[in-house]
């Protein structure tokens, strides 16, 4: 051992670091869960509530079965292909019955919603939006899962996800969560004011509405300074509009105006809603005026980006 | 294709009631839903106590959008999938049956709507609201997000 040639030596060396980058790598990728300290915090939920949550945060926009209307979007048999760059997504069952998560309790529940990380512990893909329900309160997770547990049973088995390789692999995401997945707010607003950070609670948290309405880089991470801005349409053609202050449609709608939009789903030029935001709109139909007013507060509050 | 001609000249004929001039399918289904919109901010404004209830005003409104529902699937004859800005979807043309049978139910509800009497906002805007649930029905899978 003592006469390793130099070159030996510096190879060993560097062997030595890149396999200890290696197992830094693994850990920073690792999937996590939620400490048992943090679990053991929670309130106990309340499923009346938890309606308000589940209706403001557009799980039956995905979990429901392709094109169901009205209270059929109580059940959350799944199938809804979700079409990306990355290969084809299909939303799981997550009806309380044994095939879907009707084994599951609280904590899977929780590691799901604010970490992405299954019972097996495994990632799931962002493509369920955990990126923003990271930022929900505890309270909100809890009252869900209450409201979750007494929807109807669905037996439906969904296919499986069609992804491209190497975005078919699972750990990848672990790159996509260290660089990405955090619970900070996106924009700086007022939060003394009580109904702007409620706005700001329900855009970037439950609502979600920066997943579809800010664009992407490579990665699949939100572009800074442009929340909000809109984007290519992950689902085909056409763009999601920019809905900041600097938007030439929504930048001229009055806060009113953005609340009528999100409640009756008509613009202020009596045009109608379409494509995704359909569904999205009908959920928000649902929550109470106070919320849709505390949104369009938040809206007029975001920096303008003009495109 | 005659019968295509045909079939758009007569909708031409009752979108611009007064002449037909010559207009691309395209055009012609855009301005079929300017006059919806025109018609759905009627009665919107009325169901909201904006504007003072009107039983007659609703029902021309109504009488409007079923009058542009009858021969609305008519202006997306083959050939007309692209130009003049249209945010019509190739789903479309792919769905022929399910997009006629949307129009045919928007029909149906219109007709349904412009044949009551009504005594009240409120009524106007029950009868509005189900007709309403038919824009958002067929922009959801037929019309190219902005
Ligand atoms: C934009 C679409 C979308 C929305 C909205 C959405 N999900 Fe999902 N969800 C998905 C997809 C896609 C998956 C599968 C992800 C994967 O394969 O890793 C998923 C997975 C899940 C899972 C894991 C199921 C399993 O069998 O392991 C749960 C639980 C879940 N979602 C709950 C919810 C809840 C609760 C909401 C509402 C608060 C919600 N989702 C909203 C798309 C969505
Ligand atoms: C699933 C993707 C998706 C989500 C989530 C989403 N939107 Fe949208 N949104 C769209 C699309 C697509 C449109 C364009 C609708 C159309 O073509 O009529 C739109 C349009 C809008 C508009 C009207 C813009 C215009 O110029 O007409 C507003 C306002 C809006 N969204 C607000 C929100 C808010 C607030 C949320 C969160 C509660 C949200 N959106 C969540 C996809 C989404």
């Amino acid at each position: 051992m003592a006469a390793l040639p130099a070159l030996w030596k510096w190879l060993a060396g560097a062997a030595g670091v890149a396999a200890l980058c290696g197992v830094g790598f693994l850990l920073v990728i690792q999937p996590r869960g939620l400490t048992e300290e943090r679990i053991l915090g929670f309130p106990a939920g309340d499923a009346a509530r938890g309606e308000t949550v589940f209706w403001a945060s557009g799980c039956a926009s995905c979990h429901a079965a392709p094109g169901a209307k009205d209270d059929a979007k109580l059940l959350l048999a799944g199938g809804l292909e979700l079409k990306t760059d990355f290969g084809t997504f299909v939303a799981p069952n997550i009806s309380p019955s044994p095939r879907g998560i009707g084994g599951w309790g609280f904590r899977d529940f929780a590691n799901a919603m604010l970490k992405g990380t299954s019972p097996e512990m495994a990632h799931y893909y962002p493509s369920f939006p955990y990126g923003s329900y990271a930022r929900m309160t505890d309270q909100d997770i809890a009252d869900l899962w209450e409201f979750m547990r007494a929807l109807p049973q669905s037996d439906n088995v969904p296919p499986p996800n069609a992804l491209n390789f190497p975005f078919s692999i699972r750990m990848g995401v672990g790159v996509w969560k260290a660089l990405y997945l955090d619970t900070a707010p996106r924009v700086a607003v007022d939060t003394a004011d009580a109904k702007l950070a409620r706005g700001q609670y329900l855009v970037e948290g439950p609502g979600h509405c920066g997943e579809c309405h800010t664009p992407r880089d490579a990665m699949g991470g939100f572009i800074s300074g442009q929340w909000l801005a809109g984007g290519d349409n992950p689902d085909g053609e056409g763009r999601i509009p920019n809905i900041t202050p600097g938007a030439k449609d929504v930048g001229a709608w009055s806060e009113s105006e953005i609340v009528d939009y999100l409640a009756t789903g008509f613009t202020p030029e009596f045009d109608s809603v379409g494509g995704s935001m359909v569904s999205v709109q009908q959920n928000m139909a649902r929550l109470p005026k106070s919320d849709l007013e505390a949104i369009a507060a938040y809206l007029k509050a975001v920096p303008a980006v003009s495109q | 294709m005659k019968r295509t001609i045909t079939a758009i000249t007569l909708a031409a004929t009752a979108i611009f009631a007064t002449v037909a001039i010559a207009a691309e399918p395209q055009e012609l289904r855009q301005e079929a839903m300017k006059q919806v919109g025109g018609a759905t901010g009627v009665l919107s404004k009325m169901a909201k106590g904006e504007t003072p209830f009107d039983a007659a005003a609703a029902v021309a409104a109504f009488t409007t959008m079923n009058t542009v529902a009858k021969t609305y699937a008519d202006l997306f004859p083959v050939g007309s999938e692209t130009g003049f800005e249209t945010e019509a979807k190739p789903e479309i043309w792919a769905n022929m049956d399910d997009f006629k049978a949307k129009v045919a139910k928007f029909e149906a509800d219109t007709a349904a709507a412009a044949a009551m009497t009504f005594a009240d906002a409120g009524a106007v805007g029950a009868a509005f609201g189900t007709v309403a649930a038919n824009c958002k029905a067929c922009h959801e899978v037929y019309r190219v997000a902005k």
